[in-house]
């Protein structure tokens, strides 16, 4: 059992807070996602948990051991970096084994467990490659080995496929996943990619700003955004500045209705949740231009003030560009000082 | 596509370079070369009229020639050591911390090479004069050390600079305490680039003349000391071609390991390239 407890952290650069009064416990075996975008605090975050940054204030504790001020290698964590940060002056062998030679095991033994965790991470074999003669992917590999041979109890990535290709990161993010499922591995994963995120884990914590947004299940957290900040960075999300009076939304024709007290506010709806039908007349809105994506089309749709709209549709045939239409939200939410107001009952549809 | 054009192309600059090169450093080399195998040549004569190895068994037979190649390689050596000793934990600590008046004292290294050298070398030996330094082996570490400074700190900082911070913090993370990373970590990757640093300083100061002489005169004579004396004191040429010649061992022994060195890039990357 490995349970990771941050209590009230708080991280202050000269004149910036990059990481602002943050809680967050994560539970043996979890997967959480710290996702942000860059500047958000997460990968500070990440690595006070490693040890490589001292909190200003808080505590964090793993296993009810308090490892605040405790440095890198006396913390049972096992960091992944960005870069892979191989030794290049040391084969695949000797990287993996280097942890292991501090800790004074018999030969055979650091043998044994070096071939296992190359094993695991697919690389069989490859234990007498210089790291240079790796491609990024095997790097990577490489890298998480070397974390896992010491078998931490907590498990830190830190963008780990930041700089492999879309394929690759795919490829790479399910095996992760599989490892951590299989080992069961107390694990956090620091990303700005949101599909790396719902792909992935437990538990996202979306961080804004040094503090946490929104932290829940990836489909609570795509479905239900907190903020119409979450709402903007998970997934594509159209937000519409607008008034309520007498419960009903407009933004210069567009009107949709909902229960919620009059005044300013945003409404948030996701482009495979706004329905669209053509108008006969004017309409609220006009088509833009139409976009085929063999599996389904996305429709760009221009509100009469300029505003611009993403509809996706399942076929492209039916729209043309300049067609009058009307707009008819399924599901959508409504934020007034960044918490939701009202959320449609078919949200979870 | 590109690299056929230049091929094709007669490169005249780089001939001309070439030619340059031939003309002020094989062509003397040669000619000394040739004098310190050379029993008789007189003029007019193109090439020497007999050859042999005479005065290569005169000089050295010599006791002075001798006793100068064991100060040369033990000052060459002590210098050498005593500033990797000085300056890698200095230029560790100017790579990678910060202090007040970092970047001045940083740059305070160029002094030593930015003003002409001798005025400066006349006043130190004023002050070593009082020290009882002048002629004493010690007093000519003291002058060459010196002259090491910049080397052994500005290729080092730019070497331990370019290790990768991560690199470390992945060695800490494994167990590694800050020594152990050190010297397992950030040692291997910035050594290529030290060890020409230390090369450098290694043949600097064996070739060394200005200083030695000035504050080592008389008793202590450096092999390049004693090649200027003979050149300048004896009629006969083959004394000073033949100790000329023997100075070139080292640095050829140096290039040749800095072959290795400098054909990994890692020499480039000590200036920043």
């Amino acid at each position: 059992m490995a349970m990771l407890d941050i209590q009230g952290v708080t991280k202050k650069f000269s004149t910036t807070m990059a990481v602002d009064d943050f809680s967050l416990t994560v539970a043996d075996g979890e997967l959480v996602c710290l996702l942000g975008p860059s500047g958000s605090g997460k990968s500070t975050l990440l690595r006070m948990i490693g040890g490589f940054e001292t909190p200003s204030g808080g505590l964090i504790t793993i296993d009810g051991d308090d490892v605040t001020r405790v440095p890198p290698e006396r913390r049972p964590t096992g960091m992944v970096f960005q870069s892979h940060a191989l030794w290049t002056h040391m084969n695949v062998f000797n990287n993996l084994a280097f942890g292991l030679k501090l800790r004074h095991l018999p030969k055979a033994e650091i043998r044994q467990k070096v071939e296992a965790v190359l094993e695991l991470v697919g690389l069989s074999g490859y234990g007498s490659r210089a790291t240079t003669q790796l491609s990024g992917g095997q790097q990577q590999r490489v890298a998480l080995a070397r974390s896992l041979v010491l078998e931490p109890k907590i498990l830190l990535l830190d963008e780990p496929f930041a700089s492999l290709d879309q394929h690759l990161r795919e490829r790479l993010r399910e095996e992760v996943r599989d490892i951590q499922q299989r080992l069961k591995i107390t694990t956090l994963f620091v990303t700005h990619g949101q599909d790396e995120a719902l792909a992935l884990a437990d538990r996202i914590v979306v961080m804004r700003d040094g503090h946490t947004e929104q932290a829940d299940r990836p489909d609570v957290v795509y479905r239900e955004p907190a903020s119409p900040f979450v709402a903007g960075f998970i997934g594509s999300m159209n937000l519409v500045d607008g008034t309520i009076a007498n419960n009903v939304f407009t933004h210069t024709g567009f009107t949709v209705p909902l229960t919620a007290a009059d005044g300013q506010a945003t409404l948030a709806v996701r482009p495979e949740a706004l329905h669209i039908v053509p108008a006969s007349g004017v309409g609220m809105a006009k088509i833009h231009r139409v976009t085929d994506y063999g599996t389904h089309a996305i429709v760009d749709i221009d509100l009469p003030d300029g505003v611009r709209l993403k509809a996706m549709v399942g076929e492209a045939r039916a729209w043309t560009a300049g067609q009058a239409i009307n707009l008819k939200p399924r599901a959508f939410a409504a934020y007034r000082d960044n918490v939701a107001i009202f959320r449609s009952l078919d949200n979870h549809g | 596509m590109a690299r056929a054009l230049i091929e094709k192309r007669t490169d005249w600059t780089g001939i001309g370079f070439a030619a340059v090169l031939t003309i002020v450093i094989i062509f003397p080399l040669l000619v000394v070369g040739t004098w310190a195998f050379t029993n008789v040549w007189r003029y007019p004569s193109v090439i020497p009229q007999e050859f042999g190895l005479k005065f290569w068994q005169q000089t050295l037979a010599r006791a002075d020639v001798w006793s100068s190649i064991t100060t040369s390689l033990s000052l060459s050596v002590t210098v050498t050591l005593l500033s990797c000793v000085i300056c890698l934990p200095a230029a560790y600590a100017f790579a990678r911390m910060e202090f007040p008046a970092r970047n001045l004292l940083f740059f305070s290294f160029l002094a030593g090479h930015a003003f002409p050298k001798f005025g400066l070398l006349v006043a130190i030996a004023g002050i070593f004069l009082q020290l009882n330094l002048i002629a004493t082996f010690w007093g000519v570490v003291l002058i060459q050390l010196v002259g090491t400074l910049l080397f052994m700190i500005w290729i080092p900082v730019a070497a331990f600079q370019s290790v990768d911070r991560r690199m470390e913090e992945a060695a800490r993370d494994v167990g590694a305490k800050p020594f152990r990373v050190f010297w397992s970590i950030t040692l291997p990757q910035a050594g290529p680039t030290i060890a020409a640093a230390v090369l450098l300083s290694f043949v600097g100061t064996f070739y060394e003349t200005e200083g030695a002489w000035l504050i080592g005169a008389p008793q202590i004579r450096t092999l390049p000391v004693l090649m200027i004396s003979f050149i300048n004191n004896q009629p006969v040429i083959q004394y000073g071609a033949v100790l000329s010649v023997i100075l070139w061992v080292p640095s050829f022994a140096a290039l040749l390991f800095a072959r290795r060195i400098i054909s990994s890039g890692s020499f480039a990357r000590g200036f920043g390239g």
